[in-house]
């Protein structure tokens, strides 16, 4: 007779039944998290990535219950909103939750952009990733601005107001494009109404499907890191990178560690600071939507005050609105726009390291000067700031060869 | 090896056409999600003439009626506005407004009205949709400092004169639009609908 086999636990049971009936689950998580390798050397500017992934389901689990007491209509939205605040239990925090996190997606996102940017994370073969990852960017500018609009507040309303305008600049069918978009005449019900129904269900999904894409795409490639080096030229016998540790346990956990501190930083926005002195949620927008009243100053939330500010910076209607969506757009082109032979920062020659920090100077002054009333000052700073801006890009092939560089070590390094 | 595939042009042709009479049957489809976005009956309904009595609008006064959801300005202007007119044309976009969109043709004219003193217009900024602030005294503004009275839009700083004619260097690219409009009597006017041609 043969020996009784021994029953296996009840866990160890579960999981082969579960394994029986998906054979891809177990390679699945080996490849994205166990046996992911990674380089050894992320710094501070890797944690970006992880927390943008963090604040997302933030984002759709506080908007979920928001949706729970939330009235989708232009009678009843501003009250609605109030209601939360006020009568909901648990209402303030999780609405601060949300639109705190729509400014930290933003923070994130921007310096997670800014770390690929640097370390020539885009270059070949992350060119698939760069694309993703501003696909996403696009459609989360589309995201929060449809969301800006459902408090129907004057900035809420007002803001719509101006953005779908900017498609009436768009020669011959621009004015019915517009009317299309709204609904109506003017922004309404009906606006609101379609961009509840896109913030709250189709963009989110487009976003879910884009955010795995991102990452699907890079572990096709590996991660690149501050020294710009291919960890997968030095293996072991085994087929392991030498300089890559594995994504779980290592980064997991000190990616927990980093959303440590920046959970504390959001909660003390969120607890102490909720509207970060009209950075967050403007002033005007606690004062109901009136189409006859345009505050006196307006202006888009932080995010995106620097093409704001490019918008204006051109006395030309459909020139203004052909340079902002420009000014995203190049930043697809920039894997071809750059003709570094190095990757990393650390390595290139000082008219790289220049421009980046001229970049960097332009975008967030553009970014004040778009959250301030137009004068004259500001405007031709504005104009001055933009073409810069411009320049980066288009002189990007040459500029991004010039000056020395410095030799590119074979294997990463450590501070020790 | 695999099969030898029989009838391969066939199969190409069927492939083809297949796919094409999908293709229009998607387009088909997707008719009524695009139509779906469109005003809806009762906004085009909202969107009907109003009519507004300006017996009681002062000289210089401006009042605000609501048309298709938008603002509109009646506006009595003064003498002295209207003198200013003429020179202003010098610093215009278009000073004799010959973007025959912006006005009906009965408002094409110096002063951009049926009656010279009291002018109509819809109060959206044509850059982006902003309603511009009234700003009808002539004296110097910090964003003009020889402003000779108009509309200025706090949005972008597109300037408008008297006559909701643009100034040349500012976003906006157009004059303000006239909306149709016309009297039903001395003192009343109906906006959204032009006078009846006469027989």
């Amino acid at each position: 007779m043969a020996a009784v086999k021994p029953r296996p636990g009840l866990v160890q049971g579960v999981t082969d039944w579960v394994t029986e009936r998906t054979p891809g689950l177990m390679p699945a998580y080996r490849k994205h998290l166990s046996e992911y390798y990674a380089p050894k050397n992320f710094n501070l500017w890797y944690y970006f990535g992880s927390l943008a992934m963090v604040v997302l389901v933030n984002q759709i689990v506080t908007g979920i219950w928001l949706t729970m007491s939330y009235k989708p209509s232009a009678a009843e939205a501003f009250a609605s909103v109030e209601h939360i605040m006020r009568d909901v239990e648990w209402g303030w925090l999780i609405r601060y939750m949300h639109s705190t996190g729509a400014s930290a997606f933003f923070i994130v996102v921007y310096l997670h952009m800014f770390r690929g940017l640097i370390y020539g994370s885009y270059q070949k073969p992350r060119e698939l990733v760069w694309l993703l990852g501003m696909l996403i960017y696009l459609v989360l500018m589309a995201e929060a601005f449809m969301g800006y609009v459902l408090p129907w507040g004057q900035m809420s309303y007002w803001g719509a107001q101006v953005i779908t305008s900017l498609f009436s600049a768009i020669p011959f069918v621009g004015e019915a494009l517009v009317e299309w978009i709204r609904g109506d005449f003017l922004i309404s019900d009906a606006t609101l109404n379609r961009f509840f129904a896109l913030h709250v269900v189709a963009l989110p999904l487009v976003l879910l499907l884009l955010v795995v894409l991102h990452l699907g795409a890079l572990h096709e490639v590996g991660s690149n890191n501050p020294d710009g080096v291919d960890i997968k030229k030095k293996k072991d016998a085994n087929g392991k990178p030498l300089d890559g540790i594995a994504f779980h346990p290592y980064y997991t956990v000190k990616d927990l560690f980093g959303l440590g501190f920046f959970l504390i930083i959001c909660a003390f926005i969120i607890f102490f600071a909720p509207t970060f002195g009209g950075l967050f949620l403007e002033h005007d927008n606690f004062v109901i939507a009136d189409p006859m009243v345009t505050p006196d100053h307006i202006k888009p939330v932080w995010y995106y005050t620097p093409f704001y500010a490019m918008l204006r910076a051109i006395p030309d209607k459909l020139a203004g609105v052909i340079v902002m969506f420009a000014a995203v757009l190049i930043l697809f082109f920039v894997p071809w726009l750059d003709r570094s032979p190095v990757r990393s920062i650390r390595y290139r020659g000082w008219p790289s390291k220049v421009m980046i920090a001229g970049l960097v100077v332009s975008f967030v002054w553009l970014g004040y000067i778009g959250a301030n009333p137009p004068t004259d000052t500001l405007t031709t700073i504005g104009q001055v700031l933009t073409a810069f801006y411009f320049f980066f890009f288009l002189a990007m092939p040459w500029w991004s060869r010039m000056g020395k560089t410095k030799p590119v070590p074979d294997r990463v390094t450590m501070p020790h | 090896m695999a099969e030898q595939v029989d009838n391969n042009g066939r199969r190409r042709f069927l492939t083809a056409t297949t796919a094409v009479v999908g293709g229009i049957g998607g387009l088909f489809a997707a008719v009524p999600f695009v139509k779906s976005w469109q005003p809806s009956a009762r906004a085009l309904v909202a969107g009907a003439p109003v009519e507004q009595d300006i017996g009681k609008l002062e000289i210089g006064q401006r009042l605000i009626l609501q048309w298709r959801g938008q603002p509109v300005w009646i506006t009595r202007r003064t003498p002295e506005m209207m003198a200013a007119l003429p020179n202003l044309d010098g610093q215009l976009r278009d000073p004799n407004s010959d973007n025959l969109d912006q006005q009906p043709e009965y408002a094409r004219n110096a002063h951009r009205s049926i009656k010279p003193e009291v002018l109509v217009l819809v109060g959206i900024c044509t850059h982006l949709g902003c309603s511009p602030l009234f700003r009808p005294e002539m004296v110097a503004q910090p964003f003009d400092p020889a402003w000779k009275g108009g509309f200025f839009c706090p949005c972008h700083g597109s300037k408008f004169d008297m006559a909701g004619r643009v100034y040349q260097g500012v976003p906006a690219p157009t004059n303000l639009r006239v909306p149709p409009h016309m009297y039903a009597s001395d003192t009343r006017i109906v906006v959204g609908v032009n006078a009846p041609a006469k027989a």
